[in-house]
């Protein structure tokens, strides 16, 4: 492990312990309100004289739009505006990378649920009623949404310079590597969601002065209100976006939604404008993970070294180009695994659809890959007679092994420990034979099997990916910090405009800022784009960046104040320590070097307390925190320095999965995951666990079935995410590694467990049933190998479900909302 | 039309809602009670769960006239000024609560849960907390805070009390959140 | 839209007497959704929740008398013993929540061929009680109450009142393919009763048709098999073969299509494996003395 460089002051010892600082689990300051159902989401929003706005959306995946009839719309009492693309003043598209998506459609339609109209009215019902009022003449055509059917010669091209967004070339070692064994697999990975619970929503407040406020849910208040902006036809200082309480993001809500939507019915009429998506529009109002078909092959030596790994991959965009372009590049650089392999040809393609637009999810083309690499790992192992985690042991990257991208991994690379550690856990005891508690089998209380046909497996994975933005983007975080003496006691104001979206990251700005000042009082301020961007809450990266520019300014505060302390005191600055609101002299014999901070040597000697020193005056700093300079990949090889970091974790499942009916129960699932340094332990277990629940929806129950472009389950009856009787016990096994660059030495955490969780539940399934199981989630069809359209040992022919839009038959059942009538 | 009920022993009023409102809707758009969460408004995730004359229901499948003169119990009312709940607290102090969306509807559940089997093994907590999703935690925090709600033995009665507004509760003193001044203090959110 | 609030189960005939076009609503589990969904916009609705007649219910001529307002809660904890089936698919309905609130009479009322009371009611040769102010009550059986997919017998005018059923007399098992552990709309559903007093056996299927069937020619061929090999008395072991002809001739019975929820060829499969092991815990009850 490297020793990172001292910091400017001696480590302080507290004379009074500090508590909250980093590597405690302080009380989330935001528990108590959330607890009581007081803290404002923006879904909650409320102002006086506020009008509520809807959305007309396109039930057509691919249309012409001949005509926008908004008069009998406008007719209705209580309507105050209704809107079209002619009255987006500025830039009437919009994008993350590529601004190709219509603030409202014009001409074209390219997914269902695009929006087209916008209405404003007094009353959400009064906005619905007018909005099925916008005569939209639409002329339907066919949609292309087969994303090799696009990637094909003469392919009608849905977007000027056609349907590749993206393609990514990898070429690494000697491209004719013998190998003695040769794997080849065809993987399927459905369209997930990430299914957050709190709606999208927000509330646009006109400011009178023709710009506008947005209290809103967001992972990105910068690029939002930069987006903004160009398509108000507004400066970016006429927007102002505080961050209202967020009910979720897993990059759902990189993208915008209701945003600009919002404040253009907020200009027009003059009133505060909320917008708040049903579940059902939730599903069509934000991006996807984009489904994958991945062909690969492995070959490897007669000893179980990798010898070569060639990769075909093809992600399905759909509409607009949304983070496609990143998210490409991640499956590509992440396509082999965590191992050293001499020889990789990859080859990874992300396209234009009419289905639905895909974007950021957690774990961000990763998932796919993992899904396919680790497959192709068992069956290697199984081809060699060898033990599946024996192989990847043998091959598990180090620090010092590169990507097939040419990329030296520097710091903890533990893969082989992290494998090793899942595998020594102690398996959970069998069912105890006899007792018949059904909550404990396959299918639980809806009594399918008391024991029956129920086989228990055992599955292993590894996976991992960057933290953080990559490929030459300059990212960075912005924090102001702000000591004081309110009501004679110091207390420090944290200021960013970082996005809380559940993560913790309030807790953990407030625990940086105690370690870095030595004051116990600390609030974080609501985030909002008065005060520098923050970058996305996505990559995992917000606690390395936002953290580290919370530490600059804090140690910048530090300076300062010292400086003012010597000063005071006719004492060098470098004798003088903060620690438990005062200054003390600094122990010189405290732990040089070490990120961490020991806060339990009560030695010192008290020469000033802070609020005497400061009485009236506040110490306020700004730093920005960049990372270090990331490269673009070569065109033709994939070669380049393209990430800051990566995050490994390792994952064992064990299910039982009744065979005859193909019903899985996950038992338990174990973890192993370097994080470097664990800043909130408690938030740590919190996100392992989170994002293991995600991986398993992946592996057994989550996916958006689109059948011609059309979404046929937009709703949690039909989309289904795993209960509390889904979720096994988790069992954790956190390692703190430590890393060379970043603050603390920590590394980011969110992905991985999203990663190697599926392949792993999947292998488990596989090793229970014997059955290939190559596309994810599993269906009970494909464990029992029934014979039917999506029962195929492979991935099917076709993109999407099989089965025609039925109304009046079976399945229909008494909570479907494609029902007709009652 | 006009609605009137009970709602956290307080009687409420609402004028002017629309025959096809829900009780969610009016708990949260008229009455200022936005505690109770709209994540699907179909039933299937649980965060508008309330008590209904004692009786836990999802509030979004209530509609409005149904509670005319009924006794209605929300996640609001659980709390007696700054002091949680000891379920409240729980959730917070195991690290149960991340956005928190469906805190509300768990301490509700929770809350209904321990006052009729005030120590449940994990299977029946698992069946008790089936109908609330939860997206950011995995459940395991959530299992933790259901038991150390459980451990704090809060109610000496179990069984049903329809009719009541809010369940009795032992005299056991509430829990306050630990070092209440920082909480204040750092209590963030618009 | 209209509320209506009646009091009473006459006051609730005469109110759909005179507004036919009326929504019944009593849990709203359904009529809720719907509502919430912006599929419906009824112009009337009647609330039934304070009709004290619906709620309750009572044995009465061998058999039980269960008021439509009757809960799912209440099936699983009062109904145990004289309508087991009911009450194992109770269980597996929804949520607590959901459970707390959904009723007998609504599920009826739906009409759904994934409705879960509806194979247990079926596999018991229940009777659905109806009334209307014009006609007075009537009793509709229940294999004559599903006339197509969420349609039923229901004339204009009228409500449900009751669902009366035998008490059970032997062994009754539910159970229904999901694709996850809770709160899960019906794959496919199977509900068996035997009724050693009759030497019948009764069957239900659930999503697995455009509305809930019976396996009649499996149902026969059981009987067939248990007197003829006077089972019923000598409570010996059931054959394997017979457990496996039983199970092919409920597959064969149903008449099911691809959906987002399975495909058809897996609930034609499921059904013979649900079939085979419902049997074989029912009868392994009855040939312990236990139910």
């Amino acid at each position: 492990m490297t020793v990172p460089a001292p910091p400017t002051r001696q480590p302080f010892a507290p004379t009074t312990p500090v508590t909250g600082g980093i590597g405690e689990s302080p009380r989330r300051p935001d528990g108590s309100l959330k607890v009581k159902g007081e803290f404002a989401y923006s879904s909650d929003l409320w102002a006086e004289g506020m009008l509520w706005g809807a959305t007309v959306r396109s039930p057509h995946p691919r249309a012409r739009i001949r005509s926008v009839d908004t008069t009998k719309a406008l007719l209705v009492p209580g309507v105050l505006a209704v809107l079209t693309a002619d009255d987006v003043p500025g830039r009437k598209t919009y994008g993350l990378e590529i601004p190709d998506q219509p603030v409202l459609a014009w001409e074209d339609v390219r997914y269902q649920g695009e929006p087209v109209a916008l209405v404003a009215a007094d009353h959400p019902e009064t906005a619905r009623r007018a909005a099925d009022l916008v005569a939209v003449d639409y002329e339907v055509l066919d949609p292309l949404v087969d994303p090799e059917a696009a990637l094909a010669e003469g392919a009608p091209p849905l977007h000027p310079k056609g349907n590749v967004l993206r393609h990514i070339r990898i070429r690494h070692g000697d491209q004719a590597h013998p190998a003695d064994v040769v794997v080849t697999g065809e993987y399927e990975v459905g369209m997930q969601d990430q299914a957050f619970l709190g709606p999208e929503s927000g509330l646009a407040v006109p400011d009178g002065e023709g710009g506008v406020d947005l209290y809103v849910s967001t992972q990105w208040l910068h690029v939002d209100r930069d987006q903004l902006a160009a398509s108000l036809g507004l400066s970016p200082d006429q927007i102002r976006i505080t961050l209202a309480g967020v009910g979720g993001a897993f990059g759902a809500r990189e993208d915008l939604s209701m945003q600009i939507h919002a404040c253009l019915l907020a200009l027009r009429t003059g009133r505060p404008v909320k917008i708040l998506y049903s579940r059902e529009e939730s599903f069509f109002g934000h991006v996807h993970r984009h489904p994958a078909r991945l062909r690969y092959e492995h070959g490897a030596t007669r000893d179980g070294r990798l010898a070569y790994v060639k990769a075909r991959i093809v992600l399905d965009g759909g509409a607009y180009a949304s983070s496609s372009t990143a998210v490409c590049s991640n499956a590509a650089c992440f396509a082999v695994g965590p191992y050293d392999v001499p020889s990789a040809t990859i080859d990874c393609t992300v396209v234009y659809t009419d289905n639905p637009p895909c974007g950021a999810m957690r774990g961000f083309g990763a998932v796919q890959t993992c899904f396919a690499y680790e497959t192709q790992m068992d069956r290697l192992a199984a081809e060699l007679g060898m033990d599946a985690v024996e192989l990847r042991v043998r091959n598990a990257m180090t620090t010092g092994s590169h990507l097939p991208t040419g990329q030296r991994v520097d710091g903890a690379a533990p893969v082989a420990e992290l494998l090793q550690r899942v595998q020594a856990m102690s398996l959970p005891t069998d069912r105890p034979a006899g007792s018949l508690d059904l909550r404990t089998l396959p299918g639980g209380v809806s009594n399918t099997t008391h024991g029956e046909g129920v086989r228990r497996g055992v599955g292993y994975a590894a996976g991992f990916k960057n933290v953080g933005y990559s490929e030459g983007f300059d990212d960075y975080s912005t924090a102001l910090v702000r000591l004081s003496v309110v009501a004679g006691e110091p207390q420090v104001e944290v200021h960013t405009a970082a996005a809380e979206v559940g993560q913790g990251l309030v807790t953990v700005q407030a625990q940086i800022a105690r370690t870095e000042l030595g004051v116990e009082r600390v609030v974080v301020l609501p985030a909002d784009t008065q005060v520098g961007s923050a970058g996305s809450s996505s990559a995992s990266r917000q606690t390395w960046m936002t953290g580290g520019a919370v530490k600059a300014a804090c140690e910048a505060v530090r300076d300062r104040v010292l400086d003012m302390a010597a000063a005071r005191l006719g004492r060098p600055a470098a004798d003088l320590a903060l620690e438990g609101g005062v200054v003390v002299a600094a122990d010189g014999a405290g732990p040089a070097g070490t990120a961490g901070i020991d806060l339990t040597d009560t030695s010192a000697d008290v020469l000033i307390p802070l609020a005497d020193l400061l009485v009236e005056e506040l110490v306020e700093e700004t730093r920005e925190y960049h990372h270090r300079q990331t490269r673009a990949l070569a065109p033709e090889t994939g070669q380049g320095e393209a990430h800051v970091a990566f995050a490994f974790a390792t994952h064992r499942a064990v299910v039982d999965v009744d065979t005859e009916l193909g019903l899985v129960k996950v038992v338990e699932i174990a973890t192993a995951q370097d994080v470097g340094k664990a800043i909130n332990p408690q938030a740590v277990e919190g996100q392992l666990e989170g994002g293991i629940a995600q991986g398993l929806g992946l592996a057994v129950m989550e996916e958006i079935q689109v059948v011609d472009g059309k979404v046929r389950n937009p709703s949690f009856t039909d989309y289904l995410i795993p209960t509390v009787l889904d979720m096994p016990p988790v069992r954790l096994d956190v390692l703190e590694l430590g890393h060379p660059d970043s603050p603390y030495g920590l590394r980011g955490i969110g992905e991985p467990p999203t990663i190697s969780s599926t392949p792993a539940i999947v292998a488990a399934i596989r090793a229970a049933t014997g059955r290939p199981l190559t596309r994810v989630p599993v269906r009970p069809e494909h464990i029992v190998g029934v014979p039917g359209p999506e029962a195929t040992e492979g991935p099917p022919a076709t993109a999407g479900r099989a089965g025609p839009p039925e109304e009046a038959a079976a399945g229909q059942e008494r909570r479907d909302p494609d029902a007709e009538g009652g | 039309m006009r609605v009137s009920f009970t709602v956290n022993s307080e009687p409420r009023v609402a004028d002017d809602v629309w025959e096809g409102e829900s009780l969610l809707f009016v708990l949260r758009e008229r009455l200022g009670l936005p505690g109770s969460k709209n994540a699907c408004e179909q039933g299937e995730c649980g965060s508008c769960s309330v008590y209904l004359d004692g009786v836990l229901v999802c509030a979004c499948l209530v509609l409005a006239g149904q509670a005319e003169g009924s006794e209605v119990v929300t996640v609001e009312g659980l709390a007696s000024g700054d002091d949680l709940h000891p379920v409240q607290e729980a959730f917070v102090e195991a690290g149960a609560v991340q956005c928190g969306f469906c805190t509300p509807g768990l301490v509700v559940t929770t809350h209904d849960l321990l006052r009729r089997n005030p120590s449940p093994t994990d299977p029946e907590i698992r069946e008790a907390l089936a109908g609330n999703l939860c997206r950011c935690t995995g459940y395991e925090k959530v299992l933790d805070a259901v038991r150390l709600a459980a451990t704090r033995g809060v109610w000496t009665d179990a069984g049903d009390d329809p009719g009541h507004g809010l369940p009795s509760r032992s005299g056991a003193p509430r829990t306050r959140g630990r070092d209440d001044t920082r909480s204040r203090a750092e209590e963030t959110g618009p | 839209m209209e509320f209506l609030q009646p009091r009473s189960l006459p006051e609730a005939l005469a109110e759909k007497a005179e507004r036919p076009e009326a929504v019944p609503i009593a849990g709203g589990t359904d009529v809720m959704v719907e509502l919430n969904f912006d599929r419906r916009r009824p112009e009337v609705v009647l609330d039934l929740t304070r009709v004290p007649e619906l709620g309750s219910w009572d044995r009465s001529e061998g058999g039980v008398r269960v008021g439509a307002g009757v809960t799912y809660t209440r099936m699983v904890a009062e109904l145990a013993d004289d309508l087991p089936g009911l009450a194992i698919a109770a269980r597996t309905v929804g949520s607590p929540q959901i459970r707390n609130r959904g009723t007998i009479g609504g599920n009826l009322g739906s009409a759904s061929p994934a409705g879960d009371c509806h194979p247990p009611l079926l596999a018991v040769g229940a009777e659905v009680e109806v009334a209307s102010a014009s006609a007075g009550t009537r009793r509709i059986p229940i294999d004559e109450f599903f006339t197509g997919p969420k349609e039923s017998a229901l004339a204009a005018g009228e409500l449900i009142c009751a669902v009366h059923a035998p008490a059970a007399t032997g062994p009754q098992q539910f159970a229904k393919v999901g694709t996850r552990n809770a709160m899960v709309i019906a794959v496919c559903s199977f509900a068996l009763a035997l009724d050693p007093s009759r030497g019948r056996v009764g069957t239900g299927i659930g999503s697995a048709g455009p509305t809930p069937l019976q396996a009649l020619e499996a149902e026969e061929f059981l009987q067939g098999e248990l007197s003829s090999e006077e089972l019923w008395e000598s409570r010996g072991p059931l054959g394997a073969a017979a457990v496996a002809r039983f199970g092919e001739l409920v597959a064969a019975a149903a008449r099911p299509i691809d959906d987002v929820r399975g495909t058809a060829g897996y609930r034609v499969h499921a059904l013979g494996v649900l079939a085979r092991r419902t049997l074989t815990w029912a009868w392994g009850q009855h040939r312990t003395g236990r139910s």
